[in-house]
């Protein structure tokens, strides 16, 4: 076999084998998006609940609460990264990253505010490794499959800093950069403020028959809502989180499939060029038998 | 009298749904007793058990700190964590 050919069917062999292993992604990527949306679709009781909750006291307990009122000079404002722990899922960390990029743009070039960045994800951590920034804290390790216990971690962190407010270090804003779940091919980067709290209904629709009785407060409005208003900022933390990592999983799928697919077509390729090859060869060799059976012929 | 509605939900799934006859809980106040026809009510709860009284028998489970809202006879307990070892029938998803 001729040394042209040879590489040739080395290469289609090492594709080959990249190709099994992106397949197997795919495959799990696939199996564990289902897992995923499935845990968004069953923290949505949770999430409607709070939500119903927190509006129900607010549109009744005219109370003021620290996590409602706005600041006055907002100087820090804390914007929560949400991005992935591994690579291989195509724009995924990438178009979180330079949305918060653009986020920053903003909030430091035109409103004067200093951003103080909180990232989840070893993604995001390299991030800002990699260009020597400081961030405030980051978790990671749990972004393709999050638990409620990190979830409320991030919150009372975030929540704790809020209330400390910029003269003891903390912030006066918080955002949220994350990606939210649309379906299996679209998903959507998105910032959210979620400090201070605005409330209000985006993710459930109102019925009818939502319309608010009046409540009794057990102890009081003031309290009731001082119990339920970190509970609202750990369930939305929670449900971006669970969305990312579907978003991830998603995401993941589609890079995999795609390499795969271009896998083949390499494959295709150094197939039709090991199979030229190999005809050049073998033309080669006949027309040298040819000639020199004839050159035999000629000398006798 | 008419049943209640309760649905017993935790951060990460509805654990549990059904018709009861009463509901007990423990609030920041101390023991909160729900009977059908009371009126609207948003109460903070503490670590504890919530007992609900159903046709079948009872149904205990261990929340943390949750609250518990009741309107029109539908009483809607939500907790962080529930630990739901301890119920008798299975969750209807």
């Amino acid at each position: 076999m001729g040394a042209q050919q040879r590489e040739y069917r080395q290469r289609s062999r090492s594709v080959q084998s990249t190709k099994k292993i992106t397949r197997a992604m795919e495959l799990i990527a696939a199996s564990r998006v289902v897992k995923a949306r499935q845990r968004v679709a069953q923290t949505t009781p949770y999430a409607n609940a709070i939500t119903r909750a927190v509006s129900a006291v607010a549109s009744f307990a005219d109370v003021d609460h620290p996590l409602t009122t706005e600041r006055e000079t907002v100087r820090r404002a804390g914007v929560l990264i949400i991005s992935s722990d591994r690579g291989l899922a195509g724009a995924y960390s990438g178009s979180v990253m330079k949305r918060s990029e653009q986020l920053r743009e903003l909030l430091e070039e035109d409103e004067g505010k200093e951003m103080v960045p909180y990232l989840t994800g070893r993604k995001a951590e390299g991030y800002y490794r990699f260009r020597g920034r400081s961030f405030e804290q980051s978790w990671s390790g749990f972004s393709d499959a999050p638990t409620f216990e990190v979830a409320r971690e991030i919150a009372q962190r975030l929540t704790a800093d809020f209330i400390a407010g910029s003269e003891n270090g903390g912030v006066d804003e918080l955002h949220i950069v994350s990606t939210r779940f649309v379906n299996m091919v679209t998903q959507e980067v998105q910032v959210v403020r979620l400090l201070p709290l605005e409330v209000v209904e985006d993710e459930a629709p109102v019925a009818d028959e939502d319309i608010y009785p009046l409540y009794e407060f057990e102890p009081d409005g003031a309290q009731v809502l001082d119990a339920l208003l970190p509970k609202y900022v750990t369930s939305r933390i929670w449900n971006a989180l669970l969305q990312a990592s579907a978003s991830e999983l998603a995401a993941r799928q589609r890079a995999m499939k795609s390499a795969t697919d271009n896998a083949e077509e390499l494959i295709k390729t150094y197939t039709r060029l090991a199979n030229q090859a190999r005809q050049a060869e073998i033309t080669q060799e006949i027309s040298e038998i040819v000639g020199g059976a004839s050159a035999l012929a000629d000398a006798k | 009298m008419s049943a209640l509605k309760v649905e017993l939900v935790a951060a990460d799934r509805k654990v549990w749904e059904g018709e009861a006859s009463m509901v007990s809980a423990r609030s920041i106040d101390g023991e909160l007793g729900i009977l059908p026809g009371h009126t609207p009510l948003l109460g903070v709860l503490v670590t504890g058990d919530v007992r609900i009284a159903t046709g079948g028998g009872d149904e205990t489970v261990t929340i943390d700190s949750g609250f518990l809202s009741v309107d029109h006879d539908r009483v809607v307990i939500v907790a962080d964590n529930v630990d739901a070892a301890s119920l008798t029938s299975t969750p209807t998803a």
